[in-house]
Formats: structure tokens, C-alpha cells, sequence
């Protein structure tokens, strides 16, 4: 308490005329890291503003100046020195769980990541045909800030400009050719024909809107200096909200689940972000194709944390054990030699095994097995099996620190007592070292386990998951655990990305996570309790 | 332990087998076996199992055959071709993914030390309405590993990219600031105990003499706490240099990436052909990780049981 009386009082204390000069260069650094941080403030909102993020800016203005008042004002001294790390702490740990827990309520993925209006454009510009009687627009590729611009010419002799973002717009004063073709503007640099050559693939990407209107049509060129009248073969319908092929007839309606969909059950590909509901976790839980490597995935999550803790525990604490005694020589020699794998980065750790491991090549099967094909990492049990053998070889080192620290903190004089008593080294070993042992150690393998449940190198390095399992189309394998499940569903090679089913699935990860929190700390008080 | 010279440490690992013991001590074997000599015997399984993956990365590295099946007998022979190999493809940088690795790490870790001790001087140093509730939540919030959010993380910056290009998706500035959200928490918890180690008379007296909280900060308490501040700091690089998640789906591009998602790739798809580069490039990844480790050794034990056993 007398630090709180100090802090608020002293400076009050001191004639004013004393504080400005002792605390000067404190000042100006202050009012200099506050400018900076004002400074790109106004930029992100300035930013902000013109991308009409309305709500993301009232938040920022909001940030910004609490963050002005923090500083600015007089006392509020802790605060002043948490908000720096709270600032961070609050956007990229608290915010980003919620904002899980939002994105799992939701169809965010391939196909459904933006508004529907976004999906409403982006389907008309991918729609887009060539019309059989296009005229030909003479094009002259040219750049502006690093972006490409047509310069066209149509038929009829009217020069227009305009890029992707920027619909054709007229521009009579180009310079023009003796053909009458426009070469170039003001403003705008001409690209030679060897930088067309080199830009090629984006010029060729190249769709130019006549107007905002997408109904209107597109010029694409397919050589670079000539364009061709593209129009969509979808046609949008406001009123109704549907799309109707030009060609066909079809009719494709809103389906409500974030697509458009026609009467026979064709899905437009380009969809929006819906709000779901639960649909992602009752797919989790109740579509077949899911549930099946789910529940196999959980349950091995929880066999490979158990069993990694209580292995690399038993292992450790045998070896702290075997080198507890005084006189040992060269002990401090072997215990450096084995705390080695625990030092190598565990992301190494895993690929360098998985060479090891290898069937065909690995060392493992040529020189301790004669050159035997044993599928270390291609059977699912011996993956399994694999996985529990690297996690028990990195993590014993850590077991044998901790357990060699906890036993040389025992009391000396239970020893000796229960000695005099007549006690085998077994009976000393499990009735007074191991329970007391506990007491420290409970915390850590509970943390231990906590670690394990998420140890997503390990797994990712060494067998990426697999092998696959064969009765799912979901890209999950055999020695998958739920995180690893979590990065293939949202980030995987195999299907498309589907970030909500992701998310749905790591908040149930955050529930078990919090549930082995309140257990650790419930257990930890009782063991207090105890000793 | 500090009495023991090296000399006699080599000595003593010198005879640590179980054979030339024993006729000095006139002890018959099996006693000797039984009090010592099993303990050897665990000793030296151990450590080969410990061991032998390392000496094979190694060997692996030194033997330029390059593929794997090529590098099955260790060292049978010995050059740098791998070395010279790892460095000069343009499409794996290498040197790089290594400078990148070093940069974002010690950026990282010394904002991480900064912010962490800013925020354990305020929770050390004064009383203020929330205090114990806000240490219990920093405690809790460090079980929720950042990686869980990593879809959501990904999904923000993906947003900042069209508002700060140069914080977003590909940015190193960018994941800087997302591994920064995990800079208070466990760090915080420990510094916390060590800052109120520091007698308080001390930051008193230095008010009395008419020292700013600022001032008391840094030339006082900072000083004072270095050995926690290094600790913290090496263990937050150490912990970085491995972290792939993240980095895997930030950086995106290979000159930006960093070693551990740039060696993954390296094996990613084709392990057996581009193992010995591969080797190589994890000997030179692994070692100053490795040194700083075991220089560090003792102080992340203790650090480690008794920051748990505390909470």
C-alpha cells in the first residue's frame, strides 16, 4: 500500500516549477510515440472512410481515442503501462477467439467469402462469352501506377480508357496513328511490345466493364492489340432475384443457404457468407461422412495426449531415479547428452523422424532391421505407434529435468527416517517419494497434457496426419488430431477450404482446452491442500 | 558443481563404462552392479537413444550423396556439398528464410520482454481497482494457445490487407503483431514474481529524491530484473523459431517465409531426394537454438517448475 500513496501523491507534492524540467525528455518522448501513434491512426481511418467500413471505423476511432485519454491524462498510472500490451492482447488473442466463435456460426469458405453483391458481380464477370458478331476494338495496352489500362479504338473511330476497376471511359485527346488508331495519353505510359509479351498472362486476364453495370458487357483481348465485345451468359433479375441463362433458359434462385441454385439442383459455383446457425456443428456431429473420423480423430487426440505425459513421465522420473545418487561419475555427462533432444526445435524434430522412419530409405528399417519394409508411418497402428515413440524421445528430456528438480527438493530426513524404519527402496519409492513427488509435479503434467492436446508439429512434420483414412472423403488420416484436422479443413491441399466447419471445430477444442484449465486449477488447490 | 574442473569431468566420463571400476574398489562385480553399474547401463542406452537421431541428421548433412538411402551409413564421408547446395538455390532461399527467422524472432521477443514488463511493473509496483482479477485472466487466457484462432487470425489480417496492405496477408510486420497478442499471459506471470523480489524501498527512496515512474522503470527496477528479462526473452525466441502454424499461413511468399516453414517445405512433398540439403539446412537451423538452450539450461528448469508450482 505505501507504493499506491507514493505514486498518486508525490507528484503533487513538488512545486510545479521543478516537474517540466527533470521530466523534459520524458515529455517529448511521450508526445512523439503519441504523434506516431495518431499519425497512422489517421491514416487507417482515412482508409477506412473510403472504403465506407463504417463499422470497423467507429471502432477504430473509438480505440484511437481511448488510447489519446489513456495517455493524456492526469493519473490512471497503471493503466498507461498495461494498455500497450492489452492492445494486443485484446485484438489478436481475445478478439480472434470470438471472432472463431462467430465464423463458426457461419458458411465462410471457398465460394462464400465475401456479400452477396460481391457474388452477384463476380458471377456475372466470370459468366462472360464472347458475342459471335463482336466487333473489333483496336487496343493499346498502356499503365498507370503499376496498373494496366486499354487504350481502344472502336470501329467507329472513338478512343475510350479503362482498366478493371475503371469502367471505359471517352478520351478524345489521345495522340493517334496514321490508321487512326490511339497510341497514347497524357498521364498514361505506352507498354513496348516486349513488356506486353512479359505481362502477358495479366493482360490477358484483362475484363474491362463498359459501364458499373455488368449486364452491359466486357472487352477482353486475347493478343494485346485486339479486343473483343464480351457479354454475361447469366443474366441478373433484381426484382426477382435470379439468374437466367441467356443460352438456356435456366433459372437459378436464391437458395437461402448462400448460393444460387436452379430447379434441377445446379449450384452456381460463387456463393456469399450466410449466418448458418448450428448447420456446421450438427454437419460435425451428425453427417456420416464427418462424424465417423471425428470421433476416431478425439478419441486418438486424448489417446496420444494421455499416453505421451504418462510415458515420457514414467521415463523421465525412471531416469531422475536412476541418476539421484551423489557419487555418480559422469553424470553430468549423460544428463547433458539426453536433455539434448528436448533442446532440438521440436518442428526439426518431427521431419528428421520421419527420414528415420522411412520404409524404403529410412535408417531405422535398413541398418537395425536389415533392410525390412516395415511401414513405420504408412500403417495406422504403427504410425500411431510411431508418433507416441518421437513424442516419447523429445519430450523425457523435459521429465527428466523436472523430476530430478523435484526429487533433490525432498526432504532428506523422510529418507532416512523411513530407512531406519526398514523400508525397501520400492516401499521409499512409491509410499513417500512418489506421492510427495506429485505434489510439485501434478501441475506440470497437467500443463503437460494441455501442451500435448495441441501439439500440432509434431504430428503435421511427422506423418501429416496420415495415412489417410479410407472410409471418408475428408482429407483426414489416421494419426490426425483434432488441430491438425482444424489447419487441413480450413487450410488443406485436398477439398476446398471451408473456414466455418473450421472454426466449429476448434471452438470445440476451446471447450475441452478450458475444461482441462478448470480441472488443472481445482487440482492443483487440493494437492496444495494435501501438503 | 561449479567446484568440479572440466579435467576431471572428462576423466569421469572417460571411465564411466562398466568395465574399469571395479578392481579399484575391491567390490565384487555384482554389488558394484547393483549400486552403479545399472545405472550406467541406463545411461549409455539413453543417451544413444537420445542420441542417434542427431548423429544421423549430421552425418546426413556432411555426406553430399544427398538422398536418403544414400546417407544410411554415418559418416562415411565427410564434405560440405550440402552446404555449398543450400545456399545457392534461388527458389529456396535459405539464407533468407534464416535472417528472416532471426529478425522476427528477436523483434518479437523484445517487444514481448517490454510489454511484459511494463505490464509487470503496473501489477507489482501499484494497487489498483481489478488488479488480482486481471493477473487470474491473463493466467487463464494463456491456456488458449493462439493457434486455435488460427483461422480467425488468418481471416482478420485478410481484412487488414485491403485496409494496411503492408501489415497483412505476406507481411512480417504483420505476424510480428499477431504473435505480439501472446506477449502478456505466462511472461507477464513470471516477471511479475521476480519485480516483487525487488524490495519496494527501493523505487520509494528513489521518489523521495524526486524520480518519475518513468524513471523509477528504467533505471531502477529494469537494471535490477535483467536476468528475468533474458530469460524471458530467449525462451520467447526459442519458442518462435519453432513455430510453424501461423508463419505457414501468413507468409506466403518464399522469400519472406521462415525456417520452419521453408524447411518444411524442403521434405514437404519429395523427402527422400532433397535430404541431405534438407539435413543441412536443419543442422544450421537446430545449432544456435540448440546453444542457446543448453547455455540457458538451468534457468529454464527452474523457471519452468516454479512458475507452476506457484500458480
Amino acid at each position: 500500500m505505501p507504493t499506491t500513496e507514493l505514486t498518486r501523491t508525490s507528484p503533487q507534492k513538488q512545486p510545479r516549477s521543478l516537474r517540466p524540467s527533470d521530466s523534459m525528455a520524458g515529455l517529448l518522448a511521450k508526445i512523439i510515440l503519441l504523434g506516431l501513434v495518431d499519425a497512422f491512426a489517421v491514416y487507417v481511418l482515412t482508409v477506412l472512410f473510403l472504403q465506407e467500413k463504417w463499422t470497423v471505423l467507429v471502432l477504430a476511432a473509438g480505440v484511437t481515442l481511448l488510447i489519446n485519454w489513456i495517455y493524456l491524462r492526469r493519473g490512471g498510472l497503471p493503466a498507461k503501462y498495461l494498455a500497450p500490451g492489452v492492445f494486443f492482447l485484446l485484438i489478436f488473442q481475445v478478439f480472434v477467439m470470438i471472432f472463431s466463435g462467430y465464423v463458426a456460426f457461419t458458411n465462410y469458405g471457398d465460394g462464400h467469402n465475401s456479400t452477396k453483391e460481391d457474388a452477384i458481380s463476380a458471377i456475372q464477370l466470370a459468366a462472360q462469352q464472347r458475342v459471335p458478331d463482336s466487333p473489333a476494338y483496336r487496343v493499346t495496352i498502356v499503365e498507370q501506377d503499376g496498373e494496366f489500362h486499354f487504350l481502344t479504338t472502336d470501329p467507329d473511330g472513338g478512343i475510350s480508357i479503362g482498366s478493371a476497376e475503371e469502367p471505359l471511359e471517352e478520351a478524345s485527346d489521345a495522340v493517334t496513328d496514321g490508321t487512326g488508331k490511339a497510341t497514347e495519353l497524357e498521364g498514361y505510359r505506352t507498354l513496348q511490345f516486349n513488356e506486353v509479351l512479359a505481362n502477358q498472362a495479366d493482360i490477358l486476364a484483362l475484363t474491362i466493364p463498359f459501364s458499373d453495370d455488368p449486364d452491359d458487357g466486357t472487352l477482353k483481348t486475347s493478343d494485346g492489340s485486339t479486343a473483343y465485345v464480351y457479354s454475361p451468359t447469366l443474366e441478373y433479375d433484381e426484382a426477382a432475384d435470379t439468374f437466367t441463362d441467356t443460352e438456356t433458359g435456366t433459372v437459378y434462385a436464391d437458395s437461402g443457404k448462400g448460393t444460387f441454385v436452379s430447379e434441377d439442383g445446379n449450384e452456381l459455383s460463387t456463393g456469399w457468407k450466410i449466418d448458418v446457425g448450428f448447420a456446421n456443428f450438427t454437419k460435425a456431429f451428425s453427417d456420416e461422412n464427418i462424424r465417423g473420423p471425428l470421433l476416431q480423430v478425439t478419441l486418438w487426440t486424448f489417446t496420444f495426449a494421455l499416453v505421451s505425459v504418462l510415458s515420457t513421465f514414467a521415463l523421465g522420473l525412471f531416469l531422475a531415479n536412476a541418476f539421484n545418487l551423489p557419487n555418480l561419475r559422469g553424470k553430468r555427462i549423460y544428463r547433458v547428452l539426453m536433455i539434448l533432444p528436448y533442446a532440438f526445435p521440436a518442428f526439426l524434430a518431427g521431419l528428421v523422424w520421419s527420414g528415420l522412419l522411412n520404409p524404403e530409405f529410412g535408417y531405422v528399417n535398413n541398418t537395425f532391421f536389415g533392410g525390412a519394409n516395415i511401414p513405420w508411418l504408412t500403417d495406422p497402428l504403427l504410425a500411431k505407434i510411431s508418433v507416441l515413440l518421437v513424442n516419447l524421445w523429445l519430450g523425457f528430456p523435459y521429465m527428466f529435468l523436472v523430476c530430478t528438480g523435484a526429487l533433490q527438493s525432498l526432504p532428506e530426513d523422510v529418507n532416512e527416517a523411513a530407512k531406519l524404519d526398514g523400508a525397501t527402496p520400492w516401499k521409499l519409492f512409491t509410499s513417500i517419494k512418489l506421492p510427495l513427488l506429485l505434489v510439485s509435479v501434478a501441475p506440470l503434467l497437467i500443463a503437460s497434457f494441455a501442451f500435448n492436446f495441441n501439439n500440432f508439429n509434431i504430428i503435421y512434420m511427422l506423418t501429416d496426419g496420415g495415412p489417410r483414412l479410407s472410409d471418408t472423403t475428408v482429407n483426414v488420416g489416421a494419426t490426425d488430431i483434432l488441430i491438425t484436422m482444424v489447419y487441413e479443413v480450413a487450410f488443406g491441399s485436398g477439398v476446398g477450404r471451408d473456414y466455418g466447419l473450421a472454426s466449429a471445430l476448434s471452438i470445440v477444442i476451446f471447450f475441452i482446452v478450458a475444461a482441462i484449465s478448470i480441472l488443472s486449477f481445482r487440482q492443483t488447490k487440493a494437492l496444495e491442500e494435501i501438503h | 558443481m561449479a567446484t568440479q574442473t572440466p579435467t576431471t569431468l572428462l576423466a569421469g566420463s572417460g571411465s564411466g563404462t562398466t568395465t574399469s571400476l571395479p578392481p579399484q574398489r575391491k567390490q565384487s562385480f555384482g554389488a558394484w552392479f547393483r549400486e552403479k553399474g545399472w545405472r550406467h547401463l541406463v545411461g549409455v542406452i539413453t543417451t544413444l537413444f537420445a542420441v542417434f537421431p542427431l548423429l544421423y541428421v549430421l552425418s546426413a548433412a556432411l555426406n553430399s550423396t544427398g538422398t536418403m538411402a544414400g546417407s544410411n551409413v554415418l559418416f562415411s564421408r565427410i564434405d560440405f556439398g550440402n552446404f555449398e547446395q543450400l545456399f545457392s538455390d534461388p527458389n529456396r532461399p535459405f539464407g533468407k528464410w534464416f535472417v528472416n527467422t532471426l529478425v522476427i524472432g528477436v523483434i518479437t521477443s523484445a517487444a514481448t520482454v517490454f510489454l511484459g514488463a511494463l505490464a509487470a511493473y503496473a501489477f507489482s509496483r501499484m494497487r489498483f481497482k481489478g488488479r488480482r482479477v486481471s493477473l487470474l485472466t491473463l493466467l487463464i487466457l494463456q491456456m488458449f494457445p493462439q493457434l486455435l484462432a488460427v483461422v480467425a487470425i488468418f481471416l482478420l489480417l485478410n481484412f487488414i490487407t485491403d485496409v494496411v496492405p503492408w501489415l497483412g496477408l505476406g507481411s512480417q510486420l504483420g505476424l510480428i503483431m499477431v504473435y505480439l497478442g501472446g506477449a502478456l499471459g505466462v511472461n507477464t506471470y513470471l516477471m511479475y514474481g521476480f519485480f516483487n523480489t525487488i524490495p519496494p524501498s527501493l523505487d520509494e527512496a528513489a521518489r523521495i529524491d524526486g524520480a518519475s515512474h518513468v524513471q523509477v522503470f528504467f533505471t531502477i527496477i529494469l537494471p535490477l530484473v535483467t536476468p528475468i528479462l533474458a530469460v524471458v526473452g530467449l525462451l520467447a525466441f526459442i519458442g518462435l523459431s519453432s513455430e510453424f502454424v501461423i508463419a505457414s499461413v501468413v507468409l506466403t511468399d518464399p522469400d519472406s517465409q521462415t525456417l520452419a516453414v521453408g524447411l518444411y517445405s524442403y521434405v514437404g512433398q519429395q523427402r527422400s531426394e532433397n535430404w541431405g540439403v534438407f539435413a543441412a539446412g536443419a543442422v544450421l537451423a537446430a545449432l544456435p537454438v540448440m546453444a542457446l538452450f543448453l547455455y540457458l539450461q538451468k534457468y529454464i528448469v527452474n523457471g519452468l517448475s516454479a512458475g507452476s508450482v506457484k500458480g
